[in-house]
Protein backbone atom coordinates (compact mmCIF):
# COMPACT_ATOMS: atom_id res chain seq x y z
CA UNK A 1 0.00 0.00 0.00
CA UNK A 2 1.20 3.44 -0.98
CA UNK A 3 0.97 5.86 1.45
CA UNK A 4 0.29 9.26 -0.08
CA UNK A 5 2.80 11.63 0.22
CA UNK A 6 1.35 14.28 1.08
CA UNK A 7 1.35 12.66 4.55
CA UNK A 8 5.31 13.01 5.53
CA UNK A 9 5.61 16.32 3.95
CA UNK A 10 6.07 17.81 7.84
CA UNK A 11 8.15 15.14 8.67
CA UNK A 12 10.29 15.69 5.78
CA UNK A 13 10.52 19.12 6.76
CA UNK A 14 11.99 18.40 10.39
CA UNK A 15 14.29 15.73 9.00
CA UNK A 16 15.99 18.07 6.15
CA UNK A 17 16.15 21.08 8.67
CA UNK A 18 17.49 18.94 11.48
CA UNK A 19 20.28 17.95 8.69
CA UNK A 20 21.26 21.02 7.82
CA UNK A 21 21.30 22.52 11.01
CA UNK A 22 23.28 19.43 12.03
CA UNK A 23 25.57 20.07 9.32
CA UNK A 24 26.04 23.72 9.93
CA UNK A 25 26.60 22.92 13.47
CA UNK A 26 29.36 20.55 12.73
CA UNK A 27 31.01 22.86 10.28
CA UNK A 28 31.14 25.27 12.46
CA UNK A 29 32.97 23.14 15.25
CA UNK A 30 35.29 21.50 12.95
CA UNK A 31 36.75 24.83 11.23
CA UNK A 32 38.34 26.20 14.59
CA UNK A 33 40.27 22.75 14.65
CA UNK A 34 41.26 23.56 11.33
CA UNK A 35 41.97 27.03 11.13
CA UNK A 36 44.42 26.77 14.46
CA UNK A 37 46.71 25.10 12.26
CA UNK A 38 47.26 28.65 9.88
CA UNK A 39 49.83 31.22 10.68
CA UNK A 40 48.75 32.93 14.14
CA UNK A 41 48.84 36.14 15.16
CA UNK A 42 52.60 36.07 16.64
CA UNK A 43 53.58 34.69 13.37
CA UNK A 44 51.79 37.18 11.11
CA UNK A 45 53.07 40.02 13.71
CA UNK A 46 56.68 40.00 12.52
CA UNK A 47 56.26 41.02 9.16
CA UNK A 48 58.74 43.69 8.50
CA UNK A 49 62.25 43.84 8.74
CA UNK A 50 64.72 47.01 8.11
CA UNK A 51 67.99 46.19 7.23
CA UNK A 52 71.01 48.12 6.70
CA UNK A 53 72.48 47.81 2.80
CA UNK A 54 75.36 50.11 3.26
CA UNK A 55 78.38 48.13 4.27
CA UNK A 56 77.34 46.00 0.91
CA UNK A 57 80.26 46.04 -1.77
CA UNK A 58 78.92 45.84 -5.39
CA UNK A 59 78.72 41.91 -6.77
CA UNK A 60 78.42 40.67 -3.48
CA UNK A 61 74.84 39.89 -1.19
CA UNK A 62 73.97 39.35 1.97
CA UNK A 63 71.14 36.98 2.90
CA UNK A 64 68.39 38.10 5.82
CA UNK A 65 65.56 36.08 7.67
CA UNK A 66 62.21 37.27 7.06
CA UNK A 67 58.68 35.66 7.96
CA UNK A 68 61.37 32.56 8.78
CA UNK A 69 61.98 32.96 5.00
CA UNK A 70 65.88 33.95 3.49
CA UNK A 71 65.90 37.01 1.67
CA UNK A 72 68.47 38.13 -0.93
CA UNK A 73 69.68 41.08 -0.95
CA UNK A 74 72.02 41.74 -4.08
CA UNK A 75 74.09 44.42 -5.10
CA UNK A 76 74.73 44.06 -8.69
CA UNK A 77 77.65 44.90 -10.77
CA UNK A 78 76.66 46.95 -14.25
CA UNK A 79 77.74 43.30 -16.23
CA UNK A 80 75.13 41.69 -14.21
CA UNK A 81 72.78 44.69 -14.60
CA UNK A 82 73.37 44.61 -18.16
CA UNK A 83 73.19 40.79 -19.01
CA UNK A 84 69.93 40.86 -16.74
CA UNK A 85 68.49 43.92 -19.10
CA UNK A 86 69.96 42.70 -22.59
CA UNK A 87 67.82 39.07 -22.02
CA UNK A 88 64.63 38.69 -24.66
CA UNK A 89 61.61 38.15 -22.70
CA UNK A 90 61.06 35.37 -25.57
CA UNK A 91 63.76 33.47 -23.66
CA UNK A 92 62.00 33.10 -20.48
CA UNK A 93 60.25 30.73 -19.30
CA UNK A 94 58.34 33.31 -16.96
CA UNK A 95 58.45 36.50 -19.00
CA UNK A 96 59.45 39.35 -16.67
CA UNK A 97 61.56 42.25 -17.44
CA UNK A 98 64.41 43.36 -14.85
CA UNK A 99 63.23 46.47 -14.63
CA UNK A 100 60.06 45.27 -13.16
CA UNK A 101 61.82 42.85 -10.70
CA UNK A 102 64.66 45.75 -9.09
CA UNK A 103 63.13 48.85 -7.99
CA UNK A 104 66.67 50.34 -8.16
CA UNK A 105 68.88 48.24 -10.94
CA UNK A 106 71.68 48.34 -8.51
CA UNK A 107 69.66 46.42 -5.94
CA UNK A 108 68.16 42.96 -6.57
CA UNK A 109 65.62 42.14 -3.68
CA UNK A 110 63.79 38.65 -3.45
CA UNK A 111 63.19 35.77 -1.56
CA UNK A 112 65.92 33.27 -1.75
CA UNK A 113 63.82 30.38 -2.20
CA UNK A 114 63.88 28.01 -5.20
CA UNK A 115 60.08 27.96 -6.58
CA UNK A 116 60.21 24.22 -7.29
CA UNK A 117 60.31 22.74 -3.28
CA UNK A 118 61.64 25.54 -1.23
CA UNK A 119 65.32 25.08 -0.92
CA UNK A 120 67.72 27.99 -0.75
CA UNK A 121 70.06 28.21 -3.56
CA UNK A 122 73.35 28.74 -4.06
CA UNK A 123 74.48 32.32 -5.29
CA UNK A 124 77.45 33.22 -8.57
CA UNK A 125 76.63 29.29 -9.67
CA UNK A 126 74.56 27.63 -12.68
CA UNK A 127 74.80 28.03 -16.21
CA UNK A 128 73.52 31.81 -15.63
CA UNK A 129 75.94 33.46 -13.23
CA UNK A 130 72.83 34.01 -11.07
CA UNK A 131 71.75 31.20 -8.89
CA UNK A 132 71.97 27.24 -9.04
CA UNK A 133 69.53 25.42 -6.72
CA UNK A 134 71.87 22.51 -5.60
CA UNK A 135 68.23 20.15 -4.86
CA UNK A 136 66.63 19.85 -8.32
CA UNK A 137 68.99 21.53 -10.07
CA UNK A 138 67.23 24.58 -11.49
CA UNK A 139 69.60 27.39 -12.44
CA UNK A 140 68.52 31.36 -12.38
CA UNK A 141 70.15 34.52 -14.16
CA UNK A 142 71.22 37.96 -12.66
CA UNK A 143 68.24 38.52 -12.05
CA UNK A 144 66.76 35.74 -10.48
CA UNK A 145 64.52 34.16 -13.45
CA UNK A 146 64.17 30.51 -13.99
CA UNK A 147 66.18 29.32 -17.04
CA UNK A 148 66.66 25.99 -16.72
CA UNK A 149 65.22 23.20 -14.59
CA UNK A 150 61.83 21.81 -12.83
CA UNK A 151 61.35 25.43 -10.94
CA UNK A 152 58.07 26.71 -12.57
CA UNK A 153 58.42 30.39 -11.80
CA UNK A 154 61.16 33.36 -10.97
CA UNK A 155 62.00 33.36 -7.85
CA UNK A 156 59.47 35.77 -5.86
CA UNK A 157 60.43 39.92 -5.16
CA UNK A 158 58.72 40.62 -1.45
CA UNK A 159 57.52 44.32 -0.94
CA UNK A 160 59.82 46.31 -0.05
CA UNK A 161 60.85 50.25 -0.17
CA UNK A 162 63.89 52.16 0.26
CA UNK A 163 63.44 53.79 3.67
CA UNK A 164 66.68 56.25 2.63
CA UNK A 165 69.85 54.81 0.61
CA UNK A 166 70.94 52.55 3.01
CA UNK A 167 67.74 50.96 4.78
CA UNK A 168 65.48 48.71 3.34
CA UNK A 169 62.17 48.00 4.75
CA UNK A 170 60.98 44.46 3.97
CA UNK A 171 57.73 43.57 4.00
CA UNK B 1 36.29 -24.40 16.56
CA UNK B 2 36.10 -21.83 18.51
CA UNK B 3 32.68 -20.41 18.38
CA UNK B 4 31.37 -23.58 19.70
CA UNK B 5 34.20 -23.14 22.64
CA UNK B 6 33.33 -23.16 26.55
CA UNK B 7 36.28 -22.03 29.41
CA UNK B 8 37.05 -25.57 31.78
CA UNK B 9 37.10 -23.05 34.48
CA UNK B 10 33.81 -21.49 36.65
CA UNK B 11 35.36 -18.29 36.62
CA UNK B 12 36.31 -18.04 32.78
CA UNK B 13 32.98 -19.30 31.77
CA UNK B 14 31.50 -16.36 33.64
CA UNK B 15 33.72 -14.22 32.31
CA UNK B 16 33.82 -15.40 28.71
CA UNK B 17 29.71 -14.90 29.17
CA UNK B 18 30.09 -11.03 29.79
CA UNK B 19 33.33 -10.67 27.36
CA UNK B 20 34.24 -13.27 24.96
CA UNK B 21 38.00 -12.42 25.13
CA UNK B 22 38.54 -16.49 25.76
CA UNK B 23 36.68 -17.20 22.87
CA UNK B 24 39.30 -14.77 21.02
CA UNK B 25 41.88 -16.17 22.09
CA UNK B 26 41.09 -20.00 21.61
CA UNK B 27 40.36 -18.54 18.05
CA UNK B 28 43.70 -16.95 17.59
CA UNK B 29 45.49 -20.28 18.96
CA UNK B 30 43.47 -23.07 16.97
CA UNK B 31 43.13 -20.67 13.42
CA UNK B 32 43.64 -23.02 10.95
CA UNK B 33 46.80 -22.09 9.31
CA UNK B 34 47.86 -23.33 5.29
CA UNK B 35 50.56 -26.00 6.59
CA UNK B 36 53.02 -25.14 3.05
CA UNK B 37 53.40 -21.48 4.49
CA UNK B 38 57.45 -20.51 3.72
CA UNK B 39 59.69 -17.91 5.78
CA UNK B 40 58.47 -15.31 3.21
CA UNK B 41 54.87 -15.45 5.71
CA UNK B 42 56.82 -14.83 8.77
CA UNK B 43 56.77 -10.94 8.06
CA UNK B 44 53.96 -10.08 9.21
CA UNK B 45 54.73 -11.37 12.81
CA UNK B 46 58.12 -9.35 12.39
CA UNK B 47 55.65 -6.28 11.11
CA UNK B 48 53.35 -6.53 14.47
CA UNK B 49 56.97 -6.61 16.22
CA UNK B 50 58.21 -3.53 15.01
CA UNK B 51 55.33 -1.65 15.29
CA UNK B 52 55.01 -2.33 19.20
CA UNK B 53 59.09 -1.71 19.46
CA UNK B 54 58.49 1.69 18.01
CA UNK B 55 55.31 2.71 20.41
CA UNK B 56 57.37 2.07 23.01
CA UNK B 57 60.74 3.33 22.25
CA UNK B 58 58.67 5.93 21.22
CA UNK B 59 56.66 7.16 24.37
CA UNK B 60 59.97 6.81 26.18
CA UNK B 61 61.25 9.18 24.15
CA UNK B 62 58.84 11.61 24.01
CA UNK B 63 60.07 11.57 28.42
CA UNK B 64 62.67 13.32 27.27
CA UNK B 65 62.21 15.45 23.88
CA UNK B 66 61.62 18.54 23.36
CA UNK B 67 59.62 19.66 20.67
CA UNK B 68 60.76 23.28 20.00
CA UNK B 69 63.25 24.47 17.51
CA UNK B 70 65.18 26.01 19.69
CA UNK B 71 65.70 22.92 22.17
CA UNK B 72 64.60 20.04 19.70
CA UNK B 73 68.47 19.41 18.69
CA UNK B 74 69.92 20.04 21.96
CA UNK B 75 67.08 17.48 23.64
CA UNK B 76 68.36 14.63 20.99
CA UNK B 77 72.02 15.24 22.38
CA UNK B 78 70.56 15.09 26.09
CA UNK B 79 69.17 11.77 25.42
CA UNK B 80 72.43 10.72 23.28
CA UNK B 81 74.44 11.69 26.34
CA UNK B 82 73.07 12.17 29.28
CA UNK B 83 69.59 10.05 29.83
CA UNK B 84 70.36 6.68 31.13
CA UNK B 85 70.75 3.97 28.23
CA UNK B 86 68.95 7.01 25.81
CA UNK B 87 71.37 6.27 23.19
CA UNK B 88 70.31 2.98 23.03
CA UNK B 89 66.42 3.68 22.85
CA UNK B 90 67.54 6.39 20.32
CA UNK B 91 69.01 3.88 18.09
CA UNK B 92 66.38 1.45 18.76
CA UNK B 93 64.12 3.57 17.61
CA UNK B 94 65.79 5.52 14.56
CA UNK B 95 67.05 1.86 13.00
CA UNK B 96 63.82 0.90 14.00
CA UNK B 97 62.19 2.70 11.64
CA UNK B 98 64.64 1.15 8.90
CA UNK B 99 63.84 -2.43 9.56
CA UNK B 100 60.20 -1.57 9.80
CA UNK B 101 60.10 -0.77 5.77
CA UNK B 102 63.03 -3.00 5.43
CA UNK B 103 60.22 -5.57 6.46
CA UNK B 104 56.56 -4.26 5.26
CA UNK B 105 58.65 -4.15 1.38
CA UNK B 106 59.66 -8.08 1.72
CA UNK B 107 55.70 -8.03 3.14
CA UNK B 108 54.61 -6.46 0.18
CA UNK B 109 56.92 -7.87 -2.37
CA UNK B 110 55.66 -11.21 -1.14
CA UNK B 111 52.10 -10.24 -1.54
CA UNK B 112 52.82 -9.36 -5.36
CA UNK B 113 54.68 -12.56 -5.97
CA UNK B 114 51.81 -14.88 -4.75
CA UNK B 115 49.03 -12.89 -5.53
CA UNK B 116 47.64 -12.37 -1.99
CA UNK B 117 46.11 -9.19 -2.63
CA UNK B 118 43.87 -11.16 -5.47
CA UNK B 119 39.68 -11.90 -4.64
CA UNK B 120 38.66 -12.82 -1.81
CA UNK B 121 41.76 -10.40 0.05
CA UNK B 122 41.39 -7.29 -1.53
CA UNK B 123 39.99 -5.52 1.96
CA UNK B 124 43.06 -6.82 3.25
CA UNK B 125 45.77 -5.50 0.96
CA UNK B 126 44.15 -2.27 0.80
CA UNK B 127 44.12 -1.85 4.56
CA UNK B 128 47.64 -2.60 4.41
CA UNK B 129 48.13 0.46 1.54
CA UNK B 130 46.48 2.32 4.03
CA UNK B 131 49.08 1.49 6.87
CA UNK B 132 51.76 1.69 4.67
CA UNK B 133 51.00 5.65 3.73
CA UNK B 134 50.61 6.12 7.18
CA UNK B 135 54.32 4.96 8.02
CA UNK B 136 55.27 6.29 5.59
CA UNK B 137 54.07 9.90 6.78
CA UNK B 138 54.89 8.74 10.61
CA UNK B 139 58.12 8.42 9.40
CA UNK B 140 59.14 11.56 7.50
CA UNK B 141 57.53 13.26 10.43
CA UNK B 142 59.70 11.72 12.88
CA UNK B 143 62.55 12.21 10.81
CA UNK B 144 61.70 15.93 11.00
CA UNK B 145 61.87 16.08 14.70
CA UNK B 146 65.03 16.13 15.80
CA UNK B 147 65.51 19.61 14.24
CA UNK B 148 68.94 18.67 11.90
CA UNK B 149 69.62 20.23 8.24
CA UNK B 150 68.01 17.71 7.17
CA UNK B 151 65.08 17.44 9.04
CA UNK B 152 64.20 20.64 8.20
CA UNK B 153 65.09 20.64 4.38
CA UNK B 154 63.06 17.52 4.25
CA UNK B 155 60.10 18.86 5.51
CA UNK B 156 60.63 21.81 3.25
CA UNK B 157 61.24 19.88 -0.36
CA UNK B 158 57.99 17.46 1.08
CA UNK B 159 55.85 20.20 2.28
CA UNK B 160 56.22 21.84 -0.80
CA UNK B 161 55.00 19.60 -3.10
CA UNK B 162 51.87 20.61 -1.86
CA UNK B 163 52.60 24.17 -3.05
CA UNK B 164 52.31 22.60 -6.59
CA UNK B 165 48.38 22.53 -6.52
CA UNK B 166 47.14 25.13 -8.63
CA UNK B 167 45.40 28.45 -6.94
CA UNK B 168 45.26 27.15 -3.41
CA UNK B 169 49.12 25.12 -3.45
CA UNK B 170 50.28 28.36 -1.20
CA UNK B 171 47.34 28.48 1.41
CA UNK B 172 47.82 25.03 2.06
CA UNK B 173 51.55 25.12 2.69
CA UNK B 174 50.90 28.15 4.95
CA UNK B 175 48.04 25.77 6.64
CA UNK B 176 50.87 23.07 7.38
CA UNK B 177 53.71 24.85 8.07
CA UNK B 178 51.96 27.07 10.27
CA UNK B 179 53.60 29.66 9.02
CA UNK B 180 55.73 31.58 5.87
CA UNK B 181 58.27 28.19 6.45
CA UNK B 182 59.00 25.48 8.06
CA UNK B 183 59.51 26.84 11.88
CA UNK B 184 58.70 26.18 15.33
CA UNK B 185 54.66 25.75 14.63
CA UNK B 186 55.43 22.83 11.94
CA UNK B 187 57.16 21.05 14.31
CA UNK B 188 55.06 21.09 17.58
CA UNK B 189 52.45 19.79 15.22
CA UNK B 190 54.34 17.16 13.69
CA UNK B 191 55.31 15.98 17.24
CA UNK B 192 51.68 15.85 17.69
CA UNK B 193 51.04 14.10 15.02
CA UNK B 194 54.50 11.92 14.82
CA UNK B 195 52.58 10.68 18.60
CA UNK B 196 49.44 9.92 17.01
CA UNK B 197 50.01 8.08 13.70
CA UNK B 198 51.25 4.90 15.25
CA UNK B 199 48.03 4.15 17.46
CA UNK B 200 46.47 5.03 14.27
CA UNK B 201 48.20 2.42 12.48
CA UNK B 202 47.70 -0.18 15.69
CA UNK B 203 43.73 0.25 14.60
CA UNK B 204 44.45 -0.82 10.83
CA UNK B 205 46.68 -3.35 11.69
CA UNK B 206 43.75 -5.06 13.77
CA UNK B 207 41.68 -4.50 10.44
CA UNK B 208 43.99 -6.41 8.87
CA UNK B 209 44.54 -8.99 11.10
CA UNK B 210 40.78 -9.51 11.57
CA UNK B 211 40.08 -9.02 7.71
CA UNK B 212 42.83 -11.42 7.06
CA UNK B 213 41.00 -14.59 9.52
CA UNK B 214 37.91 -14.50 7.41
CA UNK B 215 39.08 -16.00 3.91
CA UNK B 216 42.06 -17.22 6.18
CA UNK B 217 45.96 -17.04 5.36
CA UNK B 218 46.84 -17.42 1.15
CA UNK B 219 49.86 -19.56 0.70
CA UNK B 220 52.34 -20.12 -1.51
CA UNK B 221 50.06 -21.79 -4.17
CA UNK B 222 47.77 -19.88 -4.37
CA UNK B 223 45.07 -21.98 -4.08
CA UNK B 224 42.06 -21.77 -1.58
CA UNK B 225 42.24 -24.96 0.67
CA UNK B 226 39.29 -26.30 2.92
CA UNK B 227 40.26 -25.24 6.70
CA UNK B 228 40.67 -26.88 8.89
CA UNK B 229 41.32 -30.13 7.09
CA UNK B 230 44.59 -32.13 6.11
CA UNK B 231 46.65 -29.21 4.51
CA UNK B 232 46.07 -26.66 7.22
CA UNK B 233 47.67 -26.76 11.07
CA UNK B 234 47.35 -24.63 13.86
CA UNK B 235 48.38 -21.21 14.45
CA UNK B 236 49.44 -21.93 17.96
CA UNK B 237 51.92 -23.62 18.08
CA UNK B 238 53.04 -24.49 14.56
CA UNK B 239 52.97 -20.52 13.29
CA UNK B 240 53.96 -18.95 16.68
CA UNK B 241 57.26 -21.07 16.86
CA UNK B 242 58.13 -20.23 13.32
CA UNK B 243 57.65 -16.64 13.49
CA UNK B 244 59.89 -16.04 16.82
CA UNK B 245 62.34 -18.03 15.06
CA UNK B 246 62.18 -15.71 11.74
CA UNK B 247 61.92 -12.74 14.39
CA UNK B 248 64.96 -13.75 16.02
CA UNK B 249 67.61 -14.14 12.72
CA UNK B 250 65.53 -10.71 12.39
CA UNK B 251 66.48 -9.36 15.56
CA UNK B 252 70.05 -10.11 15.38
CA UNK B 253 70.25 -8.30 11.88
CA UNK B 254 68.61 -5.29 13.50
CA UNK B 255 71.07 -5.48 16.48
CA UNK B 256 73.87 -5.70 13.72
CA UNK B 257 72.81 -2.06 12.87
CA UNK B 258 71.72 -1.07 16.55
CA UNK B 259 75.81 -2.07 18.02
CA UNK B 260 77.59 -1.62 15.10
CA UNK B 261 76.43 0.89 12.68
CA UNK B 262 73.80 2.71 14.16
CA UNK B 263 74.49 5.61 11.71
CA UNK B 264 74.89 3.93 8.40
CA UNK B 265 71.68 4.48 7.38
CA UNK B 266 70.89 7.62 8.38
CA UNK B 267 72.36 11.37 7.11
CA UNK B 268 75.24 12.75 8.77
CA UNK B 269 74.18 16.33 7.94
CA UNK B 270 71.28 15.64 10.64
CA UNK B 271 73.78 16.18 13.01
CA UNK B 272 74.15 19.51 12.03
CA UNK B 273 71.38 21.68 13.85
CA UNK B 274 68.69 23.49 11.42
CA UNK B 275 69.87 26.43 9.68
CA UNK B 276 66.96 28.43 7.36
CA UNK B 277 69.54 29.78 5.59
CA UNK B 278 71.76 27.24 3.80
CA UNK B 279 70.80 24.18 2.22
CA UNK B 280 72.56 21.26 2.43
CA UNK B 281 74.26 20.52 -0.79
CA UNK B 282 72.69 17.32 -1.61
CA UNK B 283 69.27 16.45 -0.20
CA UNK B 284 67.83 12.76 0.02
CA UNK B 285 65.36 11.23 1.93
CA UNK B 286 66.25 8.19 3.91
CA UNK B 287 66.43 5.05 2.11
CA UNK B 288 63.42 3.99 2.33
CA UNK B 289 61.35 6.85 0.03
CA UNK B 290 64.51 7.02 -2.59
CA UNK B 291 62.10 4.74 -5.70
CA UNK B 292 59.22 7.98 -5.15
CA UNK B 293 62.04 10.48 -5.02
CA UNK B 294 63.49 9.29 -7.78
CA UNK B 295 59.80 9.11 -9.66
CA UNK B 296 59.47 12.75 -8.31
CA UNK B 297 62.53 13.57 -10.02
CA UNK B 298 62.33 11.92 -13.29
CA UNK B 299 59.76 14.71 -14.05
CA UNK B 300 61.31 18.17 -15.45
CA UNK B 301 57.36 19.70 -14.61
CA UNK B 302 56.96 20.90 -10.73
CA UNK B 303 53.11 19.79 -10.84
CA UNK B 304 53.55 16.65 -13.07
CA UNK B 305 56.20 15.48 -10.63
CA UNK B 306 54.29 15.14 -7.48
CA UNK B 307 51.21 13.92 -9.66
CA UNK B 308 53.53 10.96 -10.93
CA UNK B 309 54.65 10.44 -7.36
CA UNK B 310 51.17 9.87 -5.60
CA UNK B 311 50.22 8.38 -8.63
CA UNK B 312 53.06 5.63 -7.85
CA UNK B 313 51.54 4.88 -4.05
CA UNK B 314 47.77 5.45 -5.08
CA UNK B 315 48.14 3.16 -8.35
CA UNK B 316 48.95 -0.31 -5.67
CA UNK B 317 45.55 0.38 -4.15
CA UNK B 318 43.57 -0.34 -7.60
CA UNK B 319 46.39 -3.67 -8.13
CA UNK B 320 43.75 -6.50 -7.54
CA UNK B 321 41.80 -4.92 -10.26
CA UNK B 322 44.45 -4.16 -12.25
CA UNK B 323 45.60 -7.99 -12.47
CA UNK B 324 42.65 -10.10 -13.25
CA UNK B 325 44.46 -13.88 -13.37
CA UNK B 326 42.91 -16.39 -11.25
CA UNK B 327 45.85 -18.02 -10.57
CA UNK B 328 47.44 -16.26 -7.89
CA UNK B 329 51.14 -17.87 -6.94
CA UNK B 330 53.27 -16.63 -9.49
CA UNK B 331 55.01 -20.50 -9.00
CA UNK B 332 52.42 -21.56 -11.68
CA UNK B 333 52.04 -18.38 -14.11
CA UNK B 334 55.78 -17.89 -15.90
CA UNK B 335 55.70 -15.09 -17.29
CA UNK B 336 54.57 -13.13 -14.70
CA UNK B 337 57.33 -14.56 -12.29
CA UNK B 338 59.33 -12.81 -15.14
CA UNK B 339 57.72 -9.57 -14.96
CA UNK B 340 57.61 -9.98 -11.25
CA UNK B 341 61.50 -9.65 -10.44
CA UNK B 342 62.58 -7.47 -13.28
CA UNK B 343 59.63 -4.95 -11.04
CA UNK B 344 62.03 -6.11 -8.06
CA UNK B 345 65.09 -4.81 -9.99
CA UNK B 346 63.03 -1.80 -11.72
CA UNK B 347 62.28 -0.56 -7.78
CA UNK B 348 65.65 -0.79 -6.72
CA UNK B 349 67.08 0.58 -9.84
CA UNK B 350 64.98 3.59 -8.96
CA UNK B 351 65.98 3.52 -5.32
CA UNK B 352 69.41 3.92 -6.39
CA UNK B 353 69.23 7.03 -8.80
CA UNK B 354 66.73 8.46 -6.10
CA UNK B 355 70.39 8.58 -4.22
CA UNK B 356 72.42 9.71 -6.83
CA UNK B 357 72.16 13.98 -8.13
CA UNK B 358 69.22 13.94 -10.79
CA UNK B 359 71.44 14.49 -13.97
CA UNK B 360 72.86 12.49 -17.07
CA UNK B 361 73.02 9.04 -16.86
CA UNK B 362 71.19 9.15 -13.63
CA UNK B 363 68.27 11.24 -14.81
CA UNK B 364 67.80 9.05 -17.42
CA UNK B 365 67.82 6.06 -15.91
CA UNK B 366 65.53 7.14 -13.28
CA UNK B 367 63.17 8.17 -16.33
CA UNK B 368 63.34 4.91 -17.81
CA UNK B 369 62.46 2.86 -14.43
CA UNK B 370 59.57 4.79 -13.74
CA UNK B 371 58.14 4.46 -17.20
CA UNK B 372 58.66 1.02 -16.69
CA UNK B 373 57.00 0.98 -13.13
CA UNK B 374 53.66 2.27 -14.61
CA UNK B 375 53.24 0.18 -17.16
CA UNK B 376 54.02 -2.52 -15.21
CA UNK B 377 51.12 -1.55 -13.53
CA UNK B 378 48.85 -0.12 -16.51
CA UNK B 379 49.73 -2.31 -19.58
CA UNK B 380 52.08 -4.92 -18.81
CA UNK B 381 49.40 -6.58 -15.75
CA UNK B 382 46.27 -6.07 -17.44
CA UNK B 383 47.29 -7.68 -20.77
CA UNK B 384 49.36 -10.37 -19.51
CA UNK B 385 46.35 -11.44 -17.03
CA UNK B 386 44.04 -12.24 -19.78
CA UNK B 387 47.04 -14.06 -22.83
CA UNK B 388 48.99 -15.57 -20.24
CA UNK B 389 48.48 -19.60 -19.92
CA UNK B 390 49.31 -21.03 -16.49
CA UNK B 391 50.64 -24.05 -15.23
CA UNK B 392 48.15 -26.35 -13.82
CA UNK B 393 47.44 -25.76 -10.28
CA UNK B 394 47.36 -28.98 -7.65
CA UNK B 395 44.07 -29.57 -6.08
CA UNK B 396 45.19 -29.58 -2.14
CA UNK B 397 48.47 -28.75 -0.73
CA UNK B 398 48.67 -32.28 0.30
CA UNK B 399 47.86 -34.08 -2.52
CA UNK B 400 51.02 -33.27 -4.71
CA UNK B 401 53.37 -34.49 -2.44
CA UNK B 402 51.32 -37.51 -0.94
CA UNK B 403 49.85 -38.91 -4.13
CA UNK B 404 53.86 -38.82 -6.12
CA UNK B 405 52.67 -37.40 -9.71
CA UNK B 406 49.73 -35.48 -9.74
CA UNK B 407 47.44 -37.53 -11.40
CA UNK B 408 46.11 -35.87 -14.80
CA UNK B 409 42.53 -36.23 -14.25
CA UNK B 410 43.44 -34.37 -10.52
CA UNK B 411 44.71 -31.70 -11.88
CA UNK B 412 42.37 -28.37 -12.87
CA UNK B 413 43.54 -26.00 -15.24
CA UNK B 414 42.37 -22.31 -14.53
CA UNK B 415 41.34 -21.77 -17.71
CA UNK B 416 38.48 -24.23 -17.30
CA UNK B 417 37.31 -23.71 -13.86
CA UNK B 418 39.11 -22.47 -10.61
Amino acid sequence: MDKPEKKNNRRDFLFTASYTIGAVGLGATIWPLIDQMNPDSSVKALSTTEVDISQIQPGKSITVLWRGKPVFIKRRTSEEISEAQSVSLDELPHPEKDQDRAKKPEWLVMLGICTHLGCVPLSDKGEYNGWFCPCHGSHYDTSGRIRKGPAPTNMEVPKYTFIDDNTIKIG
Amino acid sequence: MSENYVPSSKFGKWFNDRLPLLTLSKHLTDYPTPKNLNYWWTFGGILTFCLISQIITGIVLGMHYVAHADMAFNSIEHIMRDVNYGWLIRYIHSNGASMFFLAVYIHIFRSLFYGSYKSPREIIWILGMLIYLLMMATAFMGYVLPWGQMSFWGATVITNLFSAIPLVGESITNWLWGGFAVDNPTLTRFFSLHYLFPFLILGLVVLHIWALHVPGNNNPVGIDIKKPSKDTVPFHPYITIKDLFALLVFMIIFSGFIFFAPNILGHSDNYIEANPLVTPKHIVPEWYLLPFYAILRSVPDKLGGVILLFASIFILIALPWLDSSKVRSAIFRPVYKIFFWILVIDVLALGYVGAMPAEGLYLLVARVATIYYFAHFLIILPILSRIEKTEPVPLSITEPVLGGMPKTEMIRSDKKNV
